[in-house]
């Protein structure tokens, strides 16, 4: 079960076990890990389950769909490696897979 | 009653009554929370009920707000299935089924709404369905089989998004709506006449002007008769014909009622101790200088949210526009605002396409944005909405002009 790692923004971390094919965001509100609001469920419309990935994991998590990139380009303080935690399902490479959540999701 | 809070009761354990709950604890109050809901089930989401659970792509458990351990976690007392039978204002208390009562120095009442019932022969039929729980979606994916005849009735979201499933899964779908249009009531015209076109490119037959005058068979529904005498041949039959809300306890208590509770921008009501929130409560529509009653999980967190901020005399959250969504097939509806009194609609993109949008103007500001498969379109007309802001018909429907730029020029 691939491990991940949440970090808030004071810097607080928090890992988790992962279940291969449930999403990042998912994974955050089933283990309470806070910073992650997903008001929509998952259902790619709204982004308040905006994370930053950690570059490391930028090439194996990869880039946004086109629905996800549209999204993002109008969410608050994105920045290069912003991604939905919604969209990103878990696989086994992702173990050790590190995102920090964003002061607020509003 | 003055003084700080000890004890909140909420009413309704579905997403706005959870919100209350989870809220309260965020902004740090202490004392007791007590949540009761009537259903067996933790909050969880309604929207993948009439997609990927009826589809049977998610388990249950994938629909909690929260797992279950939170609420222990964080001492709120949720009781699920059992209902609340009173609320006495005078003595601040409610009475659940068996008689238990609990005191509250605030309450609120988050009790939802549940499908309207058609009052027609043979209604009571076994396979005359609704769908707004887990046990009403859990009834109908034993019948949801391949090559089963199902006909739905009402071309509302509910039924639209379990008649996409339905032919996804294979079976004969056949939809009635009783006005001209689909979606007449959270929609225009093109929007209804692409969704038309969808259904029926999908293999659906979709009736509209379509009556229907009662069910047919013999303890079992076995078809739906319209008001012409033609019967629609159906193994089990799906009415989503829109929802009443649970105001009845709140009637009965004294509380100021309508068409649903109502409430003040800070979601009190007539009481100054009790709060509604969620498809149950009549509140101020802020952008739009009138009250209503809207039924969204944006509107249900957002109610949650603000109860909870009124009780903690906390700062409350800025009011979004209301916004929406709809998945069916391969298309993604998302909508802002209301567009009810629009007087021009502008078209943004071609509706063959199967991306593409419909800009709702009033007096030359926007009022709402229905997007289809166009998500720059519904994130920048969101704001658009937000601010009634003022925007050229011919920028809107200019698809050379990006959506950044038609925000960065809008005025207000």
């Amino acid at each position: 079960m691939p491990k991940i790692t949440y970090v808030d923004s004071s810097g607080t971390e928090r890992t988790v076990e992962g279940k291969n094919g449930m999403t990042v965001m998912e994974t955050a509100i089933k283990h309470n890990v806070p910073g992650i609001d997903a008001d929509c469920g998952g259902a790619c419309a709204c982004a308040t389950c905006h994370v930053y990935v950690d570059p490391v994991f930028a090439e194996k998590v990869g880039k946004p769909s086109a629905m996800e990139q549209s999204m993002l380009d109008f969410a608050e303080n994105v920045k290069e490696n912003s991604r939905l935690s919604c969209q990103i399902k878990i696989r086994d490479d992702l173990d050790g897979l590190r995102v920090t959540t964003p002061e607020s999701q509003h | 009653m003055s003084g700080a809070p000890k004890r909140i009761v909420i009413l309704g354990a579905g997403q706005a009554g959870g919100q209350a709950a989870y809220s309260l604890r965020l902004g740090g109050f202490e004392g007791a929370i007590t949540l009761i809901g009537d259903e067996p089930a933790p909050p969880y989401q309604r929207p993948p009920l009439s997609k990927a659970y009826l589809k049977g792509e998610v388990e249950a458990e994938r629909l909690f707000l929260k797992p279950l351990d939170y609420y222990s976690e964080h001492r709120i007392d949720l009781i699920t299935g059992v209902a609340a039978t009173a609320i006495d204002l005078a003595a601040h208390e409610v009475t659940l089924a068996k008689g238990k009562t609990l005191g509250w120095d605030r309450l609120v009442v988050a009790t939802g709404t549940r499908p309207r019932r058609l009052t027609l022969p043979g209604a009571d039929l076994a396979g005359v369905l609704e769908l707004r729980t887990l046990a009403d979606v859990d009834r109908l994916k034993t019948l949801a089989v391949a090559g089963a005849r199902m006909v739905v009735v009402g071309a509302g979201y509910i039924g639209l998004e379990a008649a996409a499933v339905g032919r996804q899964l294979g079976l004969a779908v056949t939809v009635l709506e009783a006005m001209p249009q689909v979606l007449s009531r959270v929609a225009g015209p093109e929007i209804g006449a692409f969704y038309t076109r969808l259904h029926r490119e999908a293999g659906s037959d979709v009736r509209l002007s379509a009556r229907v005058a009662g069910f047919e068979g013999e303890g079992r529904v076995s078809g739906v008769r319209l008001a012409d005498g033609e019967v629609i041949a159906a193994d089990f039959v799906l009415v989503g014909v829109g929802v009443v809300p649970n105001m009845e306890l709140a009637l009965e208590a004294g509380l100021t009622c309508g068409n649903g509770i109502v409430v003040d921008a800070a979601m009190r009501t007539s009481h100054p101790d009790v709060f509604a929130a969620g498809d149950v409560a009549w509140r101020p529509l802020m952008h739009y200088g009138r009250e209503g009653r809207l039924e969204s999980v944006h509107n249900a967190i957002e109610g949650g949210k603000l109860a909870a901020a009124a009780i903690l005399t906390a700062p409350p959250p800025v009011v979004e526009a209301p916004w929406f969504w709809s998945d069916q097939f391969n298309v993604k509806l998302q909508t802002a605002g209301l567009w009810t009194g629009s007087d021009k609609t502008v078209v943004r993109g071609e509706p063959g396409s199967g991306a593409f949008a419909v800009f709702y103007l009033k007096e030359g500001r926007v009022i709402a944005v229905d997007a289809v498969n166009s998500g720059p379109e519904y994130i920048v007309g969101k704001r658009l909405v937000a601010a009634m802001a003022k925007v050229a018909p011919a920028e809107l429907a200019d698809k050379s002009i990006s959506m950044k730029d038609i925000g960065a020029r809008a005025s207000t």
